[in-house]
């Protein structure tokens, strides 16, 4: 038996239906990209047009930022409660017992905690660009559009969600705790913040050159990730909490 | 009470022969267990269980609570690795490998339902049909919804389901890949009494049906209704037999006979009457051991009335599964005492 895409899509449906009758998520979805796109507005349209290039840099850099929290939080938040959650609910063992492969379940949470962030950090994106572009003064949105602030963004949307989406599901994978769980992935999710703060915040000066090959890394580090989570899933750890 | 010692069921059971159709096409067995134990580190779990079940039979795994059942389902259902021995599943060997082969090939419903909450009837066997890659959905899932008695609830949210609708939902579900081994664990527990009794009507029609089921539970007369056969584990594989040869194996056949007034002189009426081994006294009259209540009935009948006695009443006792159970496991009991 291959890997099957039938299985992944049942689960990233399901994923998807429960997401849209639960009011916790719904609520962070709705309420973290409003949060994270008004925050850097202000940010922008407060700006004056005489601050010099470095604080005019620091006022796009950190409203950069701002939407990085987006893919950084929001999927952890989600996949946090992939596996834990289900065990909760008594819905793990049921799914455990299908001929459903470890791969399939974690690419299936992972999907459905992936599509809908990329969609809203995007949207959300879009939105701050052409209001910034429209309604900002134009040394601040010729400060948006030079130098590396979009490509940064468009790059590590994705791969910072995929970080936090396989940090959640591992600790997911070990809680006992839907809160404790979604507590620890947000904080697993930092470091990799950090790195891209300091590059929003000019403090690391990265070239397009460079901040491809960074996004090459960050892929690797996802891709082993996965692997690892892959490896730590353990049907029977997970249904008694004990090692085979 | 007379009892004869439980024979420990160590060997593999004759498969019944009641007319049943037991056996695949191939004439193979739906599941066998030989020498299967699983341990949690110095804990065990199950030891050294064999036995036999064929297609068609509705088979009874009966235990006190911790007795392992629920274990053995899981390991024969790949959740969990055995520690030592083999089994075969719907024909595939018990292996790490044969995982996704064995578990699209049988059907557990565990003791809880286990259903999205917030997701409706229908959107939770859409899932589990995908999980399974099965054609025709619709119709699997009206066919199993159908089993069920739950057509009209299909757009219902589960949690908006008493749990004994909860239960039919997770067996539409468990019904769904038409399973070759339907592990029903403890299907009714925490039921009230109407809705076990729907559980119950349903698990009957899937036995008329042909479906094999291996069903775990401490519900003694539900095993005793539903099961051809069933096995009494207590971590070791106690006995295994259907209810009635067990109660043979461990009881002695007796017969209860009621009298107005007790015998002045029991043991010159009632010794070497032909097919009685031994009696006992009891408050309304005797329990007499007998090697065949049918040959004895009617000589005790007949001694008793030339001694002048005033019979109400002479009956076969009966020994429920119940009593077997009991019996076993206070053997158990006492044998850990020693």
């Amino acid at each position: 038996m291959s890997f099957s895409w039938t299985r992944v899509r049942a689960i990233f449906i399901k994923e998807l239906r429960d997401y849209r009758r639960n009011r916790f998520v719904v609520g962070t979805m709705t309420v973290l990209p409003l949060l994270f796109i008004i925050l850097p507005l202000i940010q922008v349209f407060n700006a004056y047009a005489h601050v010099d290039s470095t604080n005019l840099n620091l006022h796009v850099g950190l409203s950069m930022l701002y939407m990085l929290v987006i893919p950084a939080f929001l999927p952890s938040t989600l996949s946090a409660y992939s596996v834990v959650g289900e065990r909760e609910q008594g819905t793990l063992e049921p799914v455990l017992i299908t001929p459903i492969r470890r791969e399939e379940f974690l690419v299936g949470k992972a999907l459905a905690a992936f599509v809908p962030t990329l969609i809203i950090a995007y949207v959300v994106f879009g939105i701050f660009l052409a209001a910034a572009t429209l309604f900002a003064r134009p040394a601040i949105a010729s400060a948006i559009w030079s130098g590396t602030h979009v490509l940064v963004q468009l790059l590590f949307t994705p791969l910072l969600a995929g970080w936090g989406i396989w940090i959640g599901i591992a600790v997911s994978a070990r809680s006992t705790d839907v809160r404790v769980a979604q507590q620890l992935s947000m904080l697993g999710s930092l470091p990799l913040l950090a790195v891209l703060a300091l590059i929003s915040l000019n403090v690391i000066t990265v070239s397009s050159g460079l901040a491809i090959g960074l996004a090459a890394v960050l892929l690797a580090i996802d891709l082993l990730a996965w692997r690892v989570v892959a490896a730590m899933f353990d049907r029977e750890r997970l249904i008694t909490g004990k090692r085979a | 009470m007379t009892s004869k010692p439980a024979n420990q069921a160590t060997s593999r059971a004759e498969p019944i022969t009641d007319g049943l159709a037991l056996e695949s096409p191939k004439g193979e067995s739906a599941l066998v267990v030989e020498h299967l134990t699983k341990r949690f580190g110095e804990r065990v779990a199950f030891d050294d269980v064999s036995f036999e079940v064929g297609y068609g039979e509705v088979f009874g795994f009966l235990g006190p609570n911790g007795a392992g059942k629920t274990t053995t389902v899981r390991t024969l259902g790949t959740l969990l690795e055995p520690t030592s021995g083999s089994a075969t599943v719907a024909g595939i060997e018990l292996c790490p490998e044969n995982g996704p082969a064995i578990r699209s090939r049988i059907s557990i419903m565990p003791e809880s339902p286990g259903l999205y909450l917030r997701l409706t009837v229908l959107e939770n066997l859409e899932c589990f049909a995908g999980l399974y890659e099965l054609n025709n959905v619709r119709w699997r899932i009206e066919r199993a919804l159908r089993a069920v008695n739950l057509e009209d609830r299909a757009n219902d949210q589960c949690g908006s389901l008493s749990k004994g609708l909860r239960q039919r939902v997770a067996l539409a579900r468990a019904l769904l890949n038409d399973p070759s081994v339907l592990f029903l664990d403890e299907p009714t527990s925490g039921l009230d009494p109407v809705a076990s009794r729907e559980v119950h009507g349903l698990i009957a029609s899937l036995r008329e049906r042909g479906v094999t089921i291996f069903l775990t539970t401490h519900r003694l007369e539900e095993a005793e209704r539903l099961c051809h056969r069933v096995a009494i584990l207590n971590t070791t594989l106690r006995l295994i037999g259907r209810p009635d040869e067990l109660r043979d194996q461990l009881f002695s056949r007796s017969l209860d006979v009621r009298i107005r007034m007790p015998l002045e002189e029991p043991n010159a009426v009632l010794r070497g009457l032909p097919g009685v081994e031994g009696w006992r006294q009891t408050p309304s009259g005797y329990t007499l051991a007998v090697t065949d209540p049918e040959i004895a009935a009617p000589q005790v009948a007949r001694a008793l009335v030339g001694a002048g006695a005033e019979i109400l009443s002479i009956a076969e006792s009966r020994h429920s599964l119940e009593d077997v159970y009991l019996e076993l496991i206070d053997e158990d009991v006492e044998a850990r005492r020693r």
